[in-house]
């Protein structure tokens, strides 16, 4: 089993997610900077972890979108490879235009952070398979961009694909219908804005974010 | 050439930061002021010197990277 998770400049939680996964998973994970150009060979899983990618300058995730990495990432998740974004990666994968819709200023304009409780609406994922005897998992939410906006259409179509993943119990920054995370048409790209690397094991608070990247891995 | 982008949330977008900006315009005293939208600009230099092919280009620009159509709208300005 084999993960990269990839590094930006102004990336902050690339190591929480190598440890994150490789404590959760066992799997051997490289860090890949985002000016290299090919992807290590092999991968199971692919992580943009959270951050402030390029100071969130012009808007957050849009200048790691171009980063020369990201057209090998985007390859690979056509290919099916699981990629997975996390907070500003979340951004990042929206920006790229493989999820839809955007993150928007927090409603109420303050940075939130704080353990959440999230629905698990969709089990049936690559992601959430592990999952499927629950249906309110805690992770940690660290934003201030992370209010998730789409058209009225695209809401209701990925509500009615099973395309929203994750849902807030109490929405904390203004979320179109409290959406926390969403799966691509395919299943394979998954955004959302709680972190599971912020959530591995019972000493953080909660473990249940390992059962994320164990599932993810468990698909591959 | 200079190039001015000016872009903003659309319409039916909630700017939040235009809304504070609204109610701290209104505890000033200006209770008429409505409908603020915060925005930004964003200026440059094109060596082009036909304004139809400038405006092609910096249109392009702008659907790449300088907007994100999803939820800002954009207008060009060309000097």
């Amino acid at each position: 089993m084999k993960a990269a998770v990839i590094v930006f400049p102004g990336s902050n939680c690339d190591r929480d997610c190598k440890v994150a996964i490789e404590r959760s998973t066992g799997a051997s994970v490289d860090m890949v900077w985002h000016k290299d150009t090919a992807l290590p060979a092999g991968l199971d899983l692919i992580v943009l972890p959270g951050g402030f990618s390029y100071g969130d300058y012009l808007r957050c995730g849009a200048m790691a979108a171009l980063s020369p990495v990201m057209s090998e990432v985007k390859a690979a998740a056509d290919r099916g490879v699981a990629t997975v974004g996390i907070c500003n990666g979340f951004q990042i994968l929206c920006e790229m235009g493989l999820l839809p819709g955007a993150l928007l200023r927090n409603e109420k304009l303050k940075y939130v952070c704080k353990p959440v409780a999230l629905d698990v609406v969709n089990s049936q994922t690559r992601f959430t398979a592990g999952y499927s005897d629950r249906r309110e998992v805690t992770m940690t939410v660290g934003n201030g961009e992370g209010n998730f906006f789409a058209d009225d259409a695209t809401l209701d179509r990925l509500e009615g694909e099973g395309q929203v993943v994750f849902r807030y119990r109490e929405n904390p920054n203004g979320s179109a219908r409290g959406i926390a995370g969403v799966v691509n048409a395919k299943g394979n790209v998954l955004g959302m804005m709680p972190h599971p690397d912020r959530a591995f094991e019972a000493e953080l608070g909660s473990a249940d974010g390992a059962i994320l990247f164990q599932s993810a891995l468990a698909s591959a | 050439m200079r190039a001015k982008v000016h872009v903003f949330l659309k319409p039916g977008v909630l700017d939040v930061q235009g809304k504070a900006v609204e109610q701290a315009l209104h505890s000033l005293g200006w209770g008429d002021v409505g409908h603020v939208r915060v925005g930004k600009t964003i200026e440059f230099d094109l060596a082009a010197n036909d304004e139809a092919a400038a405006e092609a280009e910096v249109k392009a620009m702008c659907e790449k990277l300088l907007a994100n159509t999803v939820i800002e709208s954009y207008r060009v300005e060309l000097a």
